[in-house]
């Protein structure tokens, strides 16, 4: 640890330039809850530590074509705080909420939540259900990519070596639109997702369902975008038949192991418990935002 | 002389200026600015730093250990295995010792010392732990005793053979350590008269202290071969004796200074780090500090033990229990220890029984050595006894306080570990639990109500304490107990009450082990009532040396002057005309008398008064995923004499805490490998602050007549129902009770499950 390499640029061509250069492991460093305890717990070894929060422009949360820019190193509080994005976003907020204490949120970023590439992270199923876009930045570019598109394993992303998350870009809501995030934790905080979902619809001036994006967490090595689930609500009235076809969409889909934290059969079990729960929460959300 | 253990002046009708009040703890300022000192933060110039390398395996032999290449790490000045510690003959209560603090033969358990580094930084310290290759004969493992008890488990120690085994079971190797048997009566006449009958078995799991401050020392072993340690511990002697014993260095040139205790709760009664560092600090001819991580302590430390407990119960109609029988397995880790002797002893001791058996088992297994944790053993065959108890009221139809009631111990009460009651207060704490809000107020709408009873001995021991009076008439006091919850406090206050002066006149200090006697471990909540005797015994003989010195200044016989209000008088106007003297007046004087005034005392404590506690809990269970969620709670609990009720009711509230993680969550997660898989707070899911309600306390007071103010301990009362109470409440949500803990989501959905296949729960 002592031979680690400390870097804090002040721009993103400069921290792009750094990581791009170095040898051997790398981590960018945000808020750091997740990375100084797996080095900490002598889980990680890096050579080379970049912190990107000097860099102004990934501090801020901005609005950009009726929709926001949230910059990758804005922390949780920071969000959780900004009236705007609460108001527009409240599952994606929902999720952020859940991340450790008031203290670590005061730290943590989504962008490392999100590169933690844990299926259990709290802030990943509410953007993937929100259709969030991340912008990453590399020696070969910017690029935008779906956030889903981002962690491909349990502590590996689709990142190539270089590449940072600038900021994410949470779009427009139509009219009616209702987002929300639940999980089932045994404790009421500081714990980690058994599962976690996420649900983004909208409604037509009828009451009738024209989008709906279902996002799973903690029940595969990914967190999932179930298409069987969104159909499952897409034209109807999001009425009980069709909040149940939803939620036995959402356990056919996963496909949860055994660990520390939960059963598979557990966790299948309440998948479809929780689908159920959020689908309302969103339902409720949607009739009551303009 | 009478003593103060035989005559303690208990008087009913005193009344108090200080005793029954709750001041700001003096040394709470320093705590919640950050301020005080505990062992982490003992620093000494030119200090190592010390690291631990652990056996990866739960059970192999130790074939090989090559420091070569680590000892070659630049800044390594020393590194320490088995063959830096003398040899002391395995199944002994030192060979023991030795083998948990460094592994000599096997290693026993994923956590398991093989060998320790001190170096200038703690990356040598680590790069040096990498380079040390040993090489392990790896052999099977057993992690669950019920397990380890069967006779093609893996054998721990091929010496063992099981005491108190009878025909071949005492004659073959075994895992099995002591079968115990106590009880009273005959249990089939007892069933005999029986109209109902229960039975279950019930299994709990080991459950950590879960302490916030990591274990921490700093040993410098100087040139003279004088030790001195500073560290976190709750029993200074003991380790200081327990060093002689393994390490073979004479107790007076042992010193060890305890720090603030960041939380204890009997986990820090047992060293760990202690005896490396001081290895370390000889080898390396410099001091050593050593800190463990939280991984450590979840890997290395003991919890106490976790059981199964097999327990039949029969009642008469009118609620009167006639029999209980039962089979009590206890896990200890890989050696003897886990105390399990207090459970059958204290299971049923609050009720009024004739014919019990009881036959319990300790067991090794491959897993850290268990330790103490409040009222060890015992919350958790309450568990499974109070749980039964709740299924014989309702099949009878009987309110389950009142089933309580009818089988209530009173004072003259035989134990069944052969001692008679003084005068105790547990129909007095049923009585207070029966007109308790909480127990008056109907179950909300979607919750249920449980209720258990527990019961802790309260301990006394051989505690030594001194008391010094400062020429400004101020008064300091060292103790030899540890301050594991605010006892500095209690102890200035007992001594400010008998002394007639402010609290704040009064300091209390923690000695080291050169400047007392023999302290007994602060543990068996003995301390604010043993250290009590000794700080009023030791006023006591400040206020007769006092009055003595009042004689000498007024020039009269010493029976003439009296102590009163924390003046000395004249007892009569016979005596003659004088204004009388404070204690500050007095002090200031001691160079014109003899000298400085002082008060020592020090026995072997005892008349610990019992106590016992109600628990009253309602809560939410949600059917569709089972999560429990402890909506109210009430402890109503007998503490003879609150000396500071704050202090008591944190007691309370804080066991009522630890109860509900042991009821709900906490749990070791052991792989097949036999690793454990949730070293950390993260996934030993202990309570947050948001998991639990506002505890309520009731503190109910029947006076110990052995204590000059009455008090009974309240450590370990409050934790022994906290389980029984919760999963009965859970039971009656249900229409199942939880056997086994914890009561996590995953099994009470399936009892949901069953209950409802059962249709003891309609339909959700």
């Amino acid at each position: 640890m002592s031979d680690v390499r400390f870097e804090a640029p002040s721009s993103l061509s400069e921290a792009v330039r750094i990581l791009a250069g170095a040898k051997g492991a790398s981590r960018a460093l945000a808020g750091g809850t997740d990375l100084i305890v797996q080095m900490e717990n002598d889980l990680l070894e890096p050579d080379l530590i970049v912190d990107i929060k000097k860099i102004p422009e990934m501090r801020a949360i901005k609005p950009e074509g009726g929709g926001f820019r949230i910059g990758a190193t804005v922390t949780g509080m920071e969000m959780i705080e900004d009236a705007g994005l609460c108001a527009k976003w409240p599952g994606v907020i929902d999720g952020v909420k859940l991340i450790g204490s008031i203290q670590v949120k005061g730290r943590a970023t989504m962008a490392g939540n999100l590169c933690n590439a844990s299926p259990g992270a709290d802030s990943v199923p509410p953007l993937v259900a929100a259709g969030a876009l991340a912008r990453i930045v590399g020696p070969n570019g910017t690029r935008e990519t779906p956030v889903e598109k981002i962690p491909v394993s349990p502590g590996k992303t689709s990142l190539a070596p270089g590449e940072i998350i600038e900021s994410f870009f949470l779009p427009e809501r139509p009219r009616n639109s209702g987002d929300a995030y639940l999980r089932f934790t045994p404790r009421t905080e500081m714990d980690i997702a058994v599962v976690g979902v996420a649900i983004n619809l909208t409604l037509d001036s009828a009451g009738v369902c024209t989008q709906a994006r279902v996002a799973l967490g903690a029940v595969a090595p990914t967190v999932l975008l179930v298409d069987e689930c969104a159909k499952a609500l897409i034209g109807t009235r999001v009425d009980e038949a069709a909040i149940d076809k939803m939620a036995a969409a959402a356990a056919a889909a996963c496909k949860p192991i055994d660990d520390k934290r939960g059963t598979r059969e557990f966790r299948i079990k309440i998948t479809s418990v929780l689908a159920k729960r959020v689908a309302q929460k969103a339902l409720e959300r949607a009739r009551h935002t303009a | 002389m009478s003593t103060i253990l035989e005559k303690p002046g208990f008087n009913p009708d005193r009344k108090y200026k200080i005793i029954g009040t709750s001041p700001v703890k003096h040394d709470g300022f320093d705590k919640v600015t950050g301020r005080a000192k505990f062992a982490a933060d003992a620093f000494l110039p030119g200090m190592l730093v010390g690291k631990v390398l652990r056996s990866p395996h739960p059970h192999a032999i130790l074939k090989r250990i090559d420091t070569t290449q680590a000892s070659k790490v630049p800044g390594v000045k020393a590194i320490i295995t088995r063959d830096d510690f003398p040899e002391i003959k395995q199944g002994t209560g030192g060979g023991d010792m030795t083998r948990l603090a460094m592994a000599r033969e096997k290693v026993y358990w994923e956590g398991h010392p093989v060998a320790a580094v001190a170096a200038t930084s703690e990356a040598a310290a680590k790069k040096a732990l990498k380079l040390i290759e040993v090489e392990y004969e790896v052999l099977p493992h057993v992690i669950d005793p019920v397990e380890a008890m069967k006779p093609d488990a893996p054998i721990l120690h091929e010496y063992m053979r099981t005491k108190g085994a009878k025909g071949p079971d005492a004659e073959r190797p075994t895992n099995v350590v002591e079968r115990h048997e106590l009880g009273i009566g005959d249990v089939d006449k007892g069933f005999a008269e029986a109209d109902f009958i229960v039975e279950g078995t019930f299994d709990t799991k080991p459950m950590h202290q879960g302490y916030i401050e990591l274990q921490s020392c700093v040993a410098n072993y100087s040139e003279d071969g004088q030790v001195d340690l500073w560290c976190c511990t709750q029993a200074p002697w003991v380790y200081r004796d327990r060093l002689t014993e393994i390490l073979k260095i004479d107790s007076s040139k042992i010193r060890i200074q305890q720090s603030e205790l960041g939380g204890g709760f009997g986990g820090k009664t047992t060293f760990y780090l202690e005896p490396l560092s001081v290895v370390l600090s000889r080898k390396a001819k410099c001091a050593v500090k050593m800190t463990l991580t939280r991984v450590e302590v979840m890997r290395a430390t003991g919890p106490v033990s976790g059981t199964q407990s097999t327990i039949k119960m029969g009642c008469k109609k009118d609620g009167t229990i006639v029999a209980v029988d039962s089979k009590l397995v206890f896990q200890t880790g890989p050696y003897t220890g886990s105390a399990f002797t207090n459970a059958p002893q204290a299971m049923l001791t609050r009720y009024d029984l004739k014919h019990v058996r009881t036959i319990s088992y300790e067991v090794v297994s491959n897993r850290p050595k268990v330790s103490s944790f409040r009222a060890p053993c015992v919350p958790q065959v309450i568990f499974g006894v109070e749980g039964l108890i709740d299924e014989l009221a309702t099949k009878i139809g009987m309110d389950p306080l009142e089933m309580r009631l009818k089988n209530a111990i009173v004072e003259g009460h035989k134990t069944i570990y052969g001692e008679t009651f003084n005068r105790i207060g547990f129909v007095e704490t049923l009585e207070a639990a029966k007109a308790c809000d909480h127990y008056r107020a109907p179950v909300p709408k979607g919750q249920a109500r449980g209720i258990a009873c527990g019961f802790w001995f309260n301990r006394g021991g051989e505690t030594a304490g001194s008391m010094n009076l400062a020429p400004d008439g101020t008064v300091t006091i060292t103790l030899g107990t540890a301050d594991v919850a605010g006892s500095r406090m209690s102890m200035a206050m007992m001594a400010a009450e008998e002394l007639g002066i402010p609290v704040d006149r009064v300091r209390a200090v923690l000695a080291d082990t050169h400047s007392l006697g023999y302290n007994r471990v602060t543990a068996g909540s003995r301390t604010t009532f043993s250290s009590g005797i000794i700080v009023v015994d030791s006023a006591r003989k400040i206020i007769t040396e006092l009055c003595r010195r009042a004689a000498k200044i007024w020039n009269v016989p010493e029976e003439g002057v009296v102590f009163e209000d924390g003046v000395c008088r004249p007892a009569s106007s016979n005596v003659g005309e004088f204004e009388p003297l404070s204690i500050k007046e007095i002090a200031h004087k001691t160079t014109y008398t003899m000298g400085s005034i002082s008060g020592h005392s020090e026995m072997n404590v005892t008349g610990a008064g019992p106590g016992f506690a109600v628990h009253i809990v309602d809560v939410e269970v949600d059917k569709e995923t089972g999560l429990t969620s402890v909506k109210r709670y009430t402890i109503i609990e007998d503490a003879g004499k609150a000396i500071s009720p704050a202090q008591v009711e944190g007691q309370f509230q804080g066991a009522a805490v630890q109860g509900i993680g042991w009821a709900l969550n906490e749990e070791y997660v052991y792989g097949a490998d036999g690793r454990l898989q949730n070293p950390g707070f993260l996934d030993y899911r202990m309570p947050v602050a948001s998991d639990v309600p506002m505890i309520d306390t009731v503190i109910v007071e029947v006076p110990n007549p052995k204590h000059p103010f009455g008090l009974r301990g309240v450590g370990e009362v409050p934790l022994t129902p906290a389980m029984a109470a919760i999963g009965n409440a859970i039971g009656h949500a249900i229409g199942i009770r939880p056997r086994s803990l914890p009561m996590s989501p995953p099994k009470v959905l399936a009892i949901i499950e069953e209950a409802r296949a059962r249709g003891v729960l309609p339909a959700g």
